[in-house]
């Protein structure tokens, strides 16, 4: 009782110390995130550039202009379609690639499971930087282990990341490899809240492992599925540290990202205005591709 | 919201092994031979993906380690090598004498430390706050924050480079680390741990008559240490990773971090394959070595973000 009592006693002391807790992290965040994504609509109107940050009251106000140059520009639809192969083929491949290994792991009978479960996650802990300058030369035409390995299978050297055509499945594979531990985790964790009684059940009723894997496995990962989703989604409609340290956007522009292409007129050109309308088209895709996974899920249930 | 699944946090994913239907209720010795011998096969399946799967997660790194043993110019030939023909450390000597590597490696570690030092205080005391401490505008501060999850970070940087240009903070350690201090993830981290901590516990502090800051040092800290530990290691991994804010807020090569400093190798040196291996060793090897010894709790981390959602 006398707890109950304090409680109501200092509700003032309490509140305050609250807000002093909260203080440092929520000033950063509002200064350093908030306010500058904030900011970079405003930009995104302004014809701010080189000669803005010499002398920023020479910013014009341009209404939608950057938005209108940017969607007659043919490399920034270059970039938009770059960066959504990337998801749309490399998303699921990683999702797909993370559910089989969580499966296997999963599985009864396989001992050794923590063991083999670090092994698999620790691409994901790797530097990416580093990692894509060991992929560049893995992917060597003539020298890398892959077009070897490829070799002997009868499949002839494929120029990876000189070819057009192959520079962004190239990416893809390497992200794919980097990426899947972390889905595979959060999937283990979900196959793992399965009740054992609905595979019995099932197989009882005389459901084979394809049947099992259909209706039981993929309808009770649902949530899961959803979460990994989103979250793959989102990370790779971001991708900007592959393709500038593996091909720097080439060959032929068929790997430059949006927010390569964002970096590339910001800080190397110093447009920043033009630049800021990149960004919030970027954050306007992620925003409707969270949201289609989201109602995706909602129909369903 | 239910919490991380215990059973799988601590690196013990339940190994259990059913005897299958070996010695079955109807079956005769000849029905459990055949049980025994499916069983086998499958097993042998499943091993052979799951080795050929840890090949090639673990191939690329070994063959990174390989070749920067390498003699100059071995990797570049063909057959490729995988093995060097002798070993050789000259490469990791050039790095760090005219390379200048060890600066670099001073300027990552330098950063990380500092980075996950501050935003364990920082974000401790306000998941802390959102757990357990009520107030008016507590849950609509909450909210708030929670919106900023679906804002890619890259919209905020071109006004932020502008605003640490204001700031002098341009081509400084304290340019990378300021914007790192705070994260909403690792509120959220820690609120969601915080929330179990017993309400009655810190009530009876405060009755003892002791300060909320006291209370928070006494009571809440060694109540959260696990979580703390998990939000440390996500923060330096993080931290030494990143590569897009350093590269933008740095422009001086003293201010360097390692991965800022490897691409702006690996431009220069492209034919220098074994070199630039053995940056990427050097480069990599803090992180693997930090994930392998504290692995628990970076996994709880992954397991509590998916929670989250």
């Amino acid at each position: 009782m006398s707890a109950r009592i304090s409680r109501t006693q200092m509700p003032a002391d309490v509140g305050k110390a609250a807000w002093l807790f909260l203080a440092p992290a929520l000033v950063l965040i509002f200064i350093f995130f908030f306010l500058p994504v904030l900011a970079s609509l405003v930009l995104s109107v302004t014809d701010f550039d080189i000669y803005a940050i010499a002398n920023p009251p020479t910013t014009r106000f341009v209404g939608l202009a950057n938005y209108v140059k940017l969607l007659h520009t043919p490399e920034f639809w270059t970039a938009l379609k770059n960066t959504f192969y990337f998801a749309i083929v490399g998303g699921p491949l990683t999702i797909a690639v993370s559910l089989a290994t969580a499966l296997l792991l999963n599985a009864r009978i396989v001992r050794f499971k923590s063991f083999f479960r670090t092994l698999y996650f620790t691409p994901f802990v790797t530097t990416l930087v580093a990692v894509a300058i060991v992929w560049r030369y893995l992917y060597h035409t003539r020298y890398g282990l892959l077009n070897y390995t490829l070799g002997h299978f009868g499949i002839g050297p494929i120029d990876w990341l000189g070819n057009p055509r192959w520079a962004m499945p190239a990416i893809i594979l390497m992200s794919v490899w980097k990426n899947f531990g972390y889905n595979m985790l959060i999937f283990i964790a979900g196959l793992q809240a399965i009740p054992q009684d609905l595979y019995d059940a099932a197989e009882i009723d005389g459901a084979g492992p394809m049947r099992r894997f259909f209706n039981v496995t993929l309808p009770l990962l649902g949530p899961t599925l959803l979460f990994v989703g989103v979250i793959t989604m989102i990370g790779y409609f971001q991708l900007f540290s592959e393709p500038y340290v593996m091909t720097g956007g080439g060959p032929l522009r068929s790997t430059t990202s949006v927010v390569l292409m964002m970096y590339e007129e910001g800080f190397r050109w110093w447009r920043m205005g033009y630049a800021a309308s990149i960004a919030f088209v970027l954050f306007v895709v992620i925003l409707i591709a969270t949201l289609i996974q989201f109602r995706l899920q909602k129909d369903r249930t | 919201m239910s919490r991380t699944n215990p059973r799988f946090v601590g690196g013990t994913a339940t190994e259990d092994y059913r005897p299958g239907a070996v010695g079955g209720a109807a079956g005769g010795r000849g029905r459990a031979d055949s049980a025994l011998t499916r069983r086998r096969i499958s097993q042998v399946v499943l091993y052979t993906l799951l080795i050929i799967g840890a090949l090639i997660a673990l191939l690329p790194m070994m063959w990174m380690l390989s070749a920067s043993f390498m003699p100059t110019g071995e990797a570049s030939t063909y057959p490729p090598h995988f093995f060097p023909s002798r070993i050789t450390f000259s490469h990791y000597g050039e790095l760090f004498t005219r390379l200048n590597l060890g600066r670099y490696l001073f300027n990552s570690a330098l950063i990380a430390f500092t980075v996950t030092g501050l935003s364990l205080v920082i974000n401790s005391m306000a998941g802390y706050a959102f757990a357990k401490l009520r107030f008016r505008g507590r849950d609509r501060a909450f909210r708030i924050l929670s919106l900023g999850l679906v804002l890619p970070v890259q919209v905020a940087m071109l006004p932020l480079f502008l605003l640490m240009k204001e700031l002098h903070l341009i081509n400084t350690y304290w340019g990378v680390i300021i914007p790192g201090m705070a994260s909403i993830f690792g509120i959220f981290l820690i609120r969601q741990y915080a929330l179990s901590i017993p309400d009655d516990m810190l009530d009876a502090a405060r009755i003892d008559g002791a300060s909320e800051l006291r209370i928070y040092w006494s009571v809440v800290v060694p109540g959260i240490l696990p979580i703390l530990a998990t939000l440390a290691i996500w923060t330096f991994l993080a931290t030494w990773n990143d590569f897009m804010w350093p590269l933008i807020v740095l422009s001086d090569e003293a201010h360097y971090t390692l991965p800022v400093a490897l691409a702006n190798l690996s431009g220069e040196h492209v034919m220098d394959t074994e070199l630039m291996m053995a940056g990427s060793v050097l480069t990599v090897i803090p992180v693997l070595a930090v994930f392998l010894f504290l692995q628990r709790y970076y996994i709880q981390g992954v397991m509590a973000g998916s929670v989250k959602g």
